[in-house]
């Protein structure tokens, strides 16, 4: 009897440990996404500074009837110190560099972009929200601590004092950080976007998809319906699932050596990005599409050769539409591989720091994943709220991708 | 340009496919000729016809552009002294005239005064180069233009008109198709052998520069060494000697690696064994796709993670017990890499538990064995084999992980068993050493193919191994 209770409890602690197996599991999720939502959802508004701004033409030079190239070309930091003096009178030169801090660098830039848009209003004065130092909006935000003693804050008394004047005044404000969405990377946090990476992993998947699904679908075809399993066979398929476990870095390497070093592609473009990351995503995708084509019944084969039809059309009519859910599923599982897949895009070179939105897959971008390394690798508190926001964006599209693949795979795939 | 070139071709092919259809249905009808295909095959024919030969040269321009641009630009009339000049040197100045030529052609009035001053700064010879090369790429984008709209017209026609009654279109067709789709599924033999031939040849160019004894078994790895030289005076061989070891990388790897597998391998078969043998079918469904997304969260999230959050706890949980701790601890990586393979291990786990016939467990439940006592003495013991194979595929995993250990391990290779002290892996190494200047000629950047070559062969040979433990001690039932 002794020996049972023995057994049985033994028998809980082992469903307990398994329990526990699963828990942790589960807990490791919820704290990563709680780090990550917790650290990353700053990025989305960005603190401005309501001033007094005063389009003086004598600044600026240009009046009126100017034209938009001499807009655009224009010099308006004199203007942006101009303003800074205006809305903080009588302050000693000191004093107005360290207020001059206070608001973003670009500051002339949001000056500039905004008498495009609105070239009226030279020579008259308006109310505008001016971006804030990421330092300051750091601050703000809370995430610099005030009470530890000056020299270990970058933002000094002095400009506290600024900074709480002007709350007073009702001047700081949060509004939604467009710019997120909208710019490329840059040199300063509160300024720096993820569009020009969003852009650059758009065009790497486009080039990935383009080379990846038809050359998959077409291979997985060939070996499932046209050859005799034999020796070539066997040695494509051995070769395929070993490609499937090779380390991400390795194709990396081979876009490095070959593609770039061999060929001649250029460094750090998403067409060498997407052509590696298609060479990963292939047998994900042949595996994939040749389990789905093994899905059709023979019957269908049988009926569409008993009416005459040849084998090419029987494949291309009738079992590559039937079988297309389940490739299509396993492309898109593929892809979303890929576009989390960041050692590739060092090896090729896609870590750059870019600041134009590239327009094209020749041109020089980061893709997503890299653009989050390389903002993760910066010491400043402002890109730390960055990477995180980037990772949400990351993870925003995986979802939106893998929601696909399951909702192509309820809707169309036919059950035998 | 190029995009616009490319979608004029596709509205060009699906043009004459019509044609082409047209012409058979014309000759069937109207001229009461016998076809020996169907109508839409002369038209699938006359596509192929006129698409296949503009891709082929299109590709064969886009692969020698450089080469050709190369040829008309860099003429020894403009520049003299061309011959003695370094790929390095040419490189730049083929760089220089690139952004030249993007301007030199411009009106004054539309510069900016950084692009007038590098206009002036520019010599007369290079300006002509420059304008050379504006007025290339002019012609290679209408040469692309004529490829993409004439040749497949020319071609469209003259395979319109062959058609006729003795043509017999469908078989051409399939058998180009075929060929097509053959040629695809020998493009992953090619990756193959492609990846190897790289990882290959350059290793071969980093062991002429360093002895493949030293590579292998020398424990010094610093690989700056190589860096202070300057690369046309050659490397001092003794310099090189203690530069590029590969053992306290293979320690690093596989400590890390192996703090992996201990968080890994009991909790992702705990949980492997529980969702398959214990849980209720609605725990089973949500648990399971939770655990899953750890499996698809990117990397590069496992090693933020890992070096903001993880890496100082441990460093502050270390302190606070007096236990020195480094802030890029193997401990860190290993964990972070640990907790992304749990589901690697509990899927494939669950899979193999699964396979294990139910006969059996009822069988054991008959002579009064408990849940527990069957897992551990006849489930698990049936599917070992299956297991052990999803160990290996997880080491491997472990060992090829990437953006974790860059992120979270140390740069600084360390030779020790230590968790607690900082330690480097192969792949962070391949990622430092390619990172910054990329040159073809320095074993500082070559060390990282020496390094990617025992990486795939390391992995390779592990998924070897486990492919062929599961096929050969996997035990059969029926």
């Amino acid at each position: 009897m002794n020996s049972l209770n023995k057994r049985l409890s033994a028998e809980k602690r082992f469903q307990l440990y398994g329990l526990f197996a699963v828990a942790l599991s589960m807990f490791f999720v919820l704290i990563l996404m709680w780090k990550i939502f917790s650290t990353g959802s700053g990025a989305f508004v960005r603190t401005t500074i309501e001033a007094n701004v005063f389009f003086n033409p004598d600044f600026i030079q240009v009046n009126q009837n100017s034209l938009e190239k001499e807009l655009y070309r224009a010099s308006y930091v004199a203007l942006a110190d101009e303003v800074v003096r205006q809305n903080h009178p009588k302050l000693n030169e000191e004093q107005f560099i360290k207020v001059r801090e206070m608001y973003t660098r670009k500051f002339d830039y949001q000056l500039r972009d905004y008498l495009l848009d609105n070239p009226d209003k030279i020579g008259q004065s308006i109310i505008m929200k001016i971006t804030a130092s990421s330092d300051l909006d750091q601050i703000v935000k809370g995430n610099y601590p005030r009470d530890v003693p000056e020299a270990q804050r970058k933002i000094n008394d002095y400009q506290l004092s600024v900074l709480d004047k002007l709350t007073s005044e009702g001047k700081v404000s949060s509004v939604f950080n467009f710019w997120f969405f909208t710019k490329g990377d840059s040199r300063d946090p509160e300024s720096a976007g993820i569009w020009g990476a969003v852009m650059g992993s758009l065009y790497a998947l486009i080039i990935c998809f383009s080379f990846a699904f038809p050359i998959g679908l077409l291979a997985s075809v060939y070996l499932e319906e046209f050859v005799k399993p034999g020796k070539v066979t066997d040695i494509i398929e051995v070769n395929i699932n070993n490609l499937a476990a090779v380390p991400s870095i390795v194709f990396g390497l081979l876009g490095l050596g070959m593609l770039i070093g061999v060929i001649g592609l250029p460094y750090q473009v998403p067409l060498v990005g997407g052509l590696v990351l298609g060479f990963m995503t292939l047998p994900t995708i042949i595996i994939a599409s040749r389990a789905s084509l093994r899905s059709v019944p023979p019957s269908i084969r049988e009926g569409a050769l008993a009416v005459g039809a040849t084998k090419m059309q029987t494949v291309f009519h009738h079992v590559i539409p039937l079988s297309l859910p389940g490739t299509l599923t396993g492309t898109i599982i593929g892809m979303a591989q890929a576009l989390g897949e960041t050692a590739p895009l060092l090896m090729i070179g896609m870590v750059a720091f870019v600041m134009e939105i590239p327009g094209g897959p020749l041109d020089p971008a980061t893709g997503l994943p890299s653009q989050i390394y390389l903002w993760s690798e910066s010491a400043e508190r402002g890109f730390l709220e960055k990477t995180s926001a980037g990772i949400m964006l990351l993870l925003l599209f995986l979802i939106i991708m893998n929601t696909a693949a399951v909702v192509i795979r309820r809707r169309l795939e036919v059950k035998w | 340009m190029i995009y616009f070139a490319l979608l004029i071709l596709v509205i060009i092919s699906y043009l004459f496919y019509f044609i082409g259809k047209k012409r058979a249905l014309n000759l069937k009808f109207n001229g009461n000729i016998k076809l020996s295909s169907q109508p839409d095959y002369f038209g699938y024919y006359v596509v192929l016809m006129a698409l296949i030969p503009a891709l082929l040269m299109w590709f064969g321009l886009l692969l020698f552009k450089g080469n050709f641009q190369e040829m008309f630009v860099m003429s020894p009339i403009l520049f003299p002294d061309i011959s003695t000049w370094s790929d390095g040197k040419l490189g730049l100045i083929l760089n220089k005239l690139n952004n030249l030529s993007v301007i030199v052609n411009l009106p004054l009035d539309d510069l900016t005064n950084g692009e007038k001053s590098i206009l002036n700064m520019a010599s007369e010879n290079e300006l002509t180069a420059a304008k050379n090369l504006a007025n290339f790429d002019k012609i290679y984008g209408w040469s692309n233009l004529t490829l993409f709209i004439i040749l497949p017209i020319i071609l469209g026609f003259l395979a319109t008109r062959s058609i006729s009654g003795k043509l017999n279109a469908q078989p051409i067709v399939e058998k180009i198709i075929t060929y097509i789709i053959k040629g695809s599924s020998y493009i992953a033999i090619l990756i193959t052998i492609g990846i190897f031939l790289s990882l290959v040849f350059e290793a071969i160019n980093f062991f002429r520069y360093v002895n493949p004894v030293d590579f292998f078994f020398s424990t010094g790895w610093n690989p700056n060494r190589a860096f202070v030289v300057d690369a046309s005076e050659g490397f001092d061989k003794d310099d090189l000697e203690n530069a590029f070891g590969f053992i306290p990388l293979l320690t690093g790897t596989l400590l890390i690696a192996t703090v992996a597998m201990i968080v890994a391998i009991p909790l992702g078969l705990m949980s492997a064994i529980y969702l398959a043998e214990y849980a209720s079918k609605r725990v089973r469904d949500i648990a399971k796709p939770i655990i899953e997304i750890l499996a698809g969260i990117p990397t590069v999230v496992y090693g933020f993670f890992a070096a903001l959050s993880l890496a100082p706890f441990i460093k502050d949980v270390g302190e606070s017990v007096g236990l020195p701790v480094s802030a890029e601890s193997a401990l860190a990586a290993g964990l972070a890499m640990g907790v992304m393979i749990i589901p690697f291990v509990s899927s494939l786990s669950d899979d193999v538990i699964k396979a294990v016939p139910q006969s059996l467990r009822d069988g054991s439940y008959a002579l009064g064995a408990t849940r527990s006592e069957t897992i551990k003495k006849v489930i698990l013991p049936a599917a070992l084999a299956g297991i052990m194979g999803s160990f290996l595929l997880a080491v491997s995993r472990a060992i090829g992980e990437t953006m974790i250990v860059v992120m979270a391990a140390s740069l600084r290779a360390n030779l020790t068993f230590n968790p607690l002290e900082p330690a480097t892996t192969i792949t962070t190494q391949i990622v430092t050493s390619l990172i910054g200047d990329v040159e073809f000629d320095n074993p500082k950047t070559l060390v990282a193919f020496a390094l990617g070559l025992t990486l795939f062969l390391m992995t390779l040979l592990l998924n070897i191994l486990a492919i062929t433990i599961v096929k050969k001690y996997r035990e059969k039932y029926e």
